[in-house]
């Protein structure tokens, strides 16, 4: 996977993943390219695209558009059932997910995808496990959290 | 699934409630959000921001912000980011959070800096003793954290100072470590080969992992490696189909199960490994058929996943060996493909489609009518995808109408990338197939006015050069080119205003080539439509120049017209045109200049140019005797400045003697011994002589005007074409038709579709064989060309398909050559020479091989009779067989006999010629050479060689091309390579025609593969030298390698192993520290620093070539390792 884009309806970027190496003003032209072919597309059309040499696999969810750019001999279909997998992460984890959630939190939304996705490639496809692995970092943080600001509040950092 | 995420924006104010333990993080992110969505104008927003950002800025650098307030400072960071607004000012904090903070600020830190910065940046470098200090922490948060940073971005240079931990967390009890750690490798991997080259059993112990997550993540890795070389993991195939089986048969835990369906990813990667592996193999095949039967009938529920599972394994089934059974029952599952109502499904189907038909055209006829519905559907991707496949099934029966089809999608499309591929194709398809020569011609008008300056530079040259060379049949050829003139006047009496430049280009080229065939034209009215098009103002001055050309090529006659042009331009501010005015006026007044210069209709194959300037002799002789000094090339000249210099102020240059005796060794193949010997000896007859027997030797050499791989011979082969000719009648279609799509009523949109049906498939017909099984005899191209250099863009799906397996065993015979003959014979013979002495006083460490060598040479020489002397290097035409291969070292060139060269290794043969190469090291270059055996009794002509190789500057310098080969003889072809930029292995390819019987033209290709080894050369310097050189250089990698302990001086073992292997030159040992020096054939250094620790020999490698030191370092491992 070259990388995943996530925005609304109304064409905002709520999450960017890039697992290719490129400047800040390419992947803001690309992004830009990309949402707006996105948008453009009907409803009834079919969730692939081909742009530039790569594949771009699509779904849209309630508001939010999700948006993975493939090489071009990946299996297409696959690459959405990813998108779905990682819709269910988000879902689970957040209890019924919403733009919302993703928008206020997008670094957890961040910190699932890299559980599920590494380096471009599923990294753990069992939604147990991800969601294992998410809670015991959070669940760290949460312990951390409570003497941490208690030392913060007297001065001591 | 939408309807569970479903929610609305007005869930907006409970949603702060509910979440009041997460909220105290974000909570000026949140007031960030929130005033960013009351803000009506993008103004505004700009504004917002850029007071935030400013906050932000003197609050990071406040002595007094705490860690926690940092932390939350990042999150709003990243947003601004994500907007789309520059917040760079924060990545240093990042780091800095990552560094310094507790773990709840190292995941903040780390996914910023994993979201700010890409591998390449410099920041990235401060990351690095973080990263080191949290692996090995014994918290498992932050190991995985840093680990997930690390196969995420991770600058390069410093894998090899994380590679030894990230390796140790294989074996951690802990799954997650395990898994993460695998990925990171595979990273590594992906960007940096050559250092993760000694871990590849790790890897294995990773498959067999007993948790599915990490053995899953291992097959990422294996994917790739045996992409790039199948044959090596070959007995890998059981374990892969093993492990499918149990996926296959429920034995995963249910956790990996996805829709009920087990492990779909799993399932994906192991198919593609396995087509992999069963690809042109039938024993490897055979271990799979039962899985893939299995996998196809499991496949079974109507879920998106299942159908992705689907995909696959028809892809593999229709990619490895042939099972008719198997063949049948993917066929079947494609039809469930296209059939569906969902246009996901169909569009996949289509894919699969247009990848089984080019094993099997037939397979698209029973889909005929979904493929026509699919044609007119609204969805672009699903039309595209369509004339994809109509491309892979056209032939010479349906090409107007598949072709009509591309031009009408190309007339309404936008995409630029689309329309240059599909462009190209549709050129492709009108060479291969066009009926006639008009539809030819307008096909390619068409080409030209849509592809516009879009166009890939090969296509209007590929066109030219057909229109050039013509076929065999001159009357045709004229026909065909009238055609176009006539076409191209009509176009050019319109409006000229909109046509693209290179199709003006085009059409003034053929004018000014083939306007006289045109009796009934008048040459005014060429003329002054030529001239016409300089008027106009959009037209490009590169354009300008071929309209110029061509009026210079029209015949005189109209001098009138042309004086008047000329004078125009006389005063034009384009000096190139000024200067073409200039010829044009003097050309139409002298026509017997005139017809000199561009003589009508000369034969493209009569032009010959000396490349070798010998014209130029008799000029040089005058000037040397006139008191001249003799040429010298720039690197020579270079080198001498050096020398000269009393006080070296460059610290990365090195003075090395030149002598001159090398000197005249190095510079054999280039003109410049004519003026060094010459120079030498001051006479001029003599000169000649010495030229003819040592060095240029232009009879026999035929050269020609062209590209370097053009050549005169017509090829007899038509190209492969892949799609059966078979004559079906079209009822009998529209019979086939109806049958698999009984249609109850037809309407007249209907017939229509079905008329289209007919005319789409025909050609494709059920009596035609089927190309996988039996052989398919291919219809005769109209126009049949001569071999093209790259002729990879090539269509027919078989075609494709054998040079790639020829290339693919061909690589794997010379894979083995390399580390079998290479790695072991090499140093044999140049052991003995680099024991004595490390320091020499020879520019060139190899010239010590020279005794050695020797001592070979007069051994096999001795065969031939010792004193036998080779007059003419380029064509030996020698009596004694030369069956055996070792044997032809002796036909090695005078000039080169005392070169250090491996031995002699067959590339390839057929009846008719055996060739074998041998490749000798020269200082500057690597030299290759050909070795032609005629293996008939009679002889062989018009031998033709080429050679190509993309990642090395290749030059012929003589020999690549020979009239005339006696039976039983061998001649010899002399390459030179040069690698720039280093490249651990690189393999090149080339063919050579020739003719047994007159007009019938034999290719026969053959490929090898070199490595880096083969351009490494010592370089000789003191110790003195050395550290001056090791401080000038920047770029380092370090690593540790084996040490060999066989010996009472491990150190020493193991160096000398070393410079056996590659050619390295041994500076100094001193205690436990060896220096060791290398360099790229004359050009960048290589310095290596290596130190025994403990059981390890720590290697540091400086270069002022980035990618140089990893280049040795593989090779260093590769010779330890096979020790």
């Amino acid at each position: 996977m070259q990388f995943m884009l996530l925005f609304s309806r109304q064409g905002k970027l709520r999450l960017q993943k890039w697992y290719v190496a490129l400047s800040d003003t390419q992947k803001k032209k690309i992004s830009r390219e990309v949402i707006q072919i996105v948008l453009a597309r009907k409803p009834k059309m079919c969730s692939f695209l081909e742009w530039r040499d790569l594949k771009i696999v699509y779904k849209r969810y309630a508001s939010l558009y999700f948006c993975c750019a493939v090489e071009d001999q990946e299996n297409e279909l696959i690459t959405l059932e990813i998108i779905h997998r990682y819709v269910e992460l988000l879902d689970k984890y957040f209890g019924s997910v919403c733009e919302l959630d993703i928008i206020f939190n997008f670094e957890k939304a961040y910190y699932i995808l890299d559980e599920f996705i590494l380096g471009g490639e599923a990294q753990e496809t069992s939604k147990k496990n991800v969601l294992k692995a998410i809670e015991q970092a959070d669940m760290l943080q949460e312990e951390a959290e409570t003497p941490r600001s208690v030392l913060e509040e007297i001065g001591l950092t | 699934m939408s309807d569970v995420v479903e929610k609305t924006l007005t869930a907006l104010p409970g949603l702060f409630d509910s979440q009041t333990g997460a909220a105290k993080i974000t909570n000026r992110l949140r007031q960030l959000v929130k005033s960013i969505t009351e803000l009506t104008s993008k103004h505004e927003e700009e504004n917002l921001i850029k007071q935030e950002l400013c906050a932000m800025k003197e609050q990071v650098s406040s002595p007094n912000t705490s860690m926690k307030q940092m932390r939350e400072i990042m999150v709003r960071a990243m947003y601004c980011e994500m907007l789309g607004y520059d917040a760079s000012f924060t990545y240093i904090h990042a780091i800095k959070l990552a560094q310094q903070g507790g773990v709840l600020e190292k995941r903040v830190g780390y996914l910023a800096v994993s979201l700010f910065l890409n591998e390449g940046h410099e920041l990235l470098l401060l990351l690095v003793n973080t990263v080191l200090k949290d692996l090995q922490s014994t918290n498992l948060i932050e190991a995985c954290m840093a680990l997930t940073v690390v196969a995420q971005v991770f600058p390069k240079d410093m894998i090899p100072a994380v590679l030894p931990l990230v390796e140790d967390k294989l074996s951690h009890p802990k799954e997650i470590i395990r898994r993460k750690a695998v990925l990171a490798l595979y990273k590594f991997y992906l960007i940096a080969p050559n250092q993760v080259q000694h871990i590849h059993g790790k890897f294995r112990k990773a498959l067999s992992d007993r948790d599915p997550g990490v053995m899953a993540s291992s097959l990422h890795i294996y994917l790739q490696l045996i992409r790039e070389s199948p044959d090596s993991y070959k007995d890998l195939t059981g374990s892969f189909v093993t492990i499918l089986k149990q996926v296959l048969g429920g034995k995963l835990p249910v956790d990996f199960n996805y829709h009920s369906v087990p492990a779909p990813w799993l399932q994906i990667q192991l198919l593609r490994i396995l087509s992999l592996l069963g690809k042109e193999d039938q024993s490897t095949s055979e271990l799979m058929y039962e899985v893939l039967d299995e996998s196809l009938r499991r496949a079974e529920m109507n879920h998106n996943i299942t159908y992705a599972i689907l995909y696959e394994c028809v892809k593999a089934v229709y990619t490895i060996h042939p099972k008719v059974e198997l063949l049948e029952k993917a066929a079947r599952c494609i039809g469930n493909f296209v059939l569906s109502p969902k246009i996901n499904l169909k569009y996949l189907g289509l894919k699969a489609l247009t990848y089984v038909v080019q094993h099997d055209a037939k397979l698209a006829l029973q889909h005929q009518m979904t493929i026509i519905e699919c044609l007119d559907h609204s969805d672009f991707t699903i039309k595209r995808e369509t004339l994809e496949l109509l491309f892979r099934i056209t032939n010479a029966q349906n090409v107007t109408v598949i072709v009509e089809k591309m031009l009408d999608f190309l007339r309404g499309c936008n995409d630029e990338h689309t329309i240059i591929h599909l462009v190209g194709k549709v050129s492709e398809l009108a060479e291969k197939f066009a009926p006639d020569n008009s539809w030819f011609i307008q096909t390619m008008n068409c080409v030209f006015s849509i592809g516009g300056d879009l166009l890939q530079q090969d296509v209007p040259n590929n066109f030219l050069r057909l229109l050039a060379e013509g076929s065999e049949s001159k009357e045709e050829d004229d026909q065909l080119r009238l055609y176009a003139v006539e076409s191209y006047l009509t176009v050019l009496k319109g409006h000229t205003s909109h046509l693209p430049q290179c199709f003006l280009q085009v059409m003034s080229w053929v004018l000014g080539e083939y306007a006289h065939l045109q009796g009934s034209v008048d040459r005014r009215e060429v003329i002054r439509l030529l001239t016409q098009l300089l008027d106009q103002r959009s037209v490009s001055s590169e354009t300008r120049v071929w309209i110029l050309s061509a009026l210079t090529k029209i015949p005189e006659g109209q001098t009138d017209l042309i004086l008047d042009l000329a004078e125009r331009l006389a005063s034009s501010q384009d000096t190139v045109l000024r200067q073409q005015a200039q010829e044009l006026q003097h050309l139409s007044q002298d026509s017997q200049l005139h017809e000199w210069v561009l003589p009508r209709g000369a034969p493209w194959d009569a032009i010959e140019v000396d490349s070798s300037l010998s014209f130029l002799d008799g000029f040089v002789s005058e000037a040397l005797a006139a008191g001249a000094a003799p040429y010298k090339p720039p690197h020579q000249r270079q080198e001498e400045l050096c020398e000269d210099r009393a006080l070296n102020l460059e610290p990365y240059s090195f003075s090395l003697p030149v002598s001159l005796s090398s000197c005249s060794i190095t510079d054999r193949q280039s003109p410049t011994l004519l003026s060094v010997s010459s120079g030498l000896s001051g006479n001029s007859t003599e000169l000649s002589q010495k030229a003819g027997s040592s060095t240029l030797i232009l009879e026999g050499v035929k050269r020609v005007w062209g590209k370097d791989g053009y050549l005169p011979q017509k090829e007899a082969t038509a190209p492969l074409v892949d799609e059966p000719s078979a004559a079906v009648q079209p009822p009998v279609q529209q019979e086939a038709a109806e049958r698999t799509e009984p249609r109850p009523e037809l309407s007249t949109r209907n017939q229509d579709k079905q008329q289209l049906a007919s005319s789409l498939f025909v050609g494709l017909g059920v009596g035609s064989s089927v190309s996988l099984l039996g052989k398919s005899e291919a219809p005769p191209p109209r126009f049949r060309k001569k071999p093209r250099p790259h002729e990879s863009s090539s269509s027919s799906g078989t075609s494709e398909k054998s040079s790639d397996s020829s290339c693919r065993s061909s690589h794997n015979t010379t894979d083995s050559f390399l580390y079998g003959s290479f790695l072991e014979e090499e140093p044999a013979t140049s052991k003995s020479a680099f024991d004595h002495t490390p320091k020499s006083t020879t520019a060139n460490g190899l010239s010590q091989n020279k005794d050695t060598k020797e001592d070979k040479h007069t051994n096999t020489s001795q065969i031939f009779g010792g004193d036998m002397v080779i007059v003419r290097p380029s064509t030996i035409q020698d009596k004694h067989p030369p069956s055996e291969s070792s044997d032809l070292t002796a036909l090695l060139p005078a000039d080169l006999k005392d070169l250090p060269h491996s031995d002699v290794i067959s590339l390839t043969s057929d009846p008719s010629l055996s060739l074998s190469s041998c490749r000798l090291f020269r200082d500057e270059a690597l030299l290759l050479l050909i070795f032609i055996s005629n293996c008939t009794e009679t002889v062989i002509k018009d031998i033709a060689v080429q050679l190509t190789c993309e990642e090395l500057k290749t030059a012929s310098l003589r020999g690549n091309i020979v009239d005339c080969l006696e039976a039983r003889s061998t001649s010899v072809c002399h390459y030179a390579l040069l690698m720039d930029d280093p490249h651990t292995n690189v393999s090149f390819t080339g063919t050579v025609s020739y003719q047994t019987q007159p007009g019938h033209t034999n290719t026969l290709p053959f490929s090898g593969t070199l490595s880096t080894a083969d351009f490494i050369r010592p370089l000789v310097l003191t110790t003195e030298e050395y550290g001056k050189l090791w401080l000038s250089l920047s770029h380092d990698v370090k690593q540790n390698l084996k040490l060999l302990t066989d010996a009472g001086d491990p150190l020493r073992t193991t160096l000398n192993a070393l410079k056996d292997a590659l050619q390295l030159h041994v500076v100094d040992i001193i205690g436990s520290e060896g220096i060791v020096a290398c360099r790229l054939l004359s050009s960048a250094p290589c310095l290596l620093h290596c130190r025994v620790s403990g059981a390890a020999l720590v290697m540091w490698l400086r270069s002022p070539h980035p990618a140089l030191p990893d280049c040795i370092l593989y090779h260093c491992q590769r010779a330890l390792a096979h020790r």
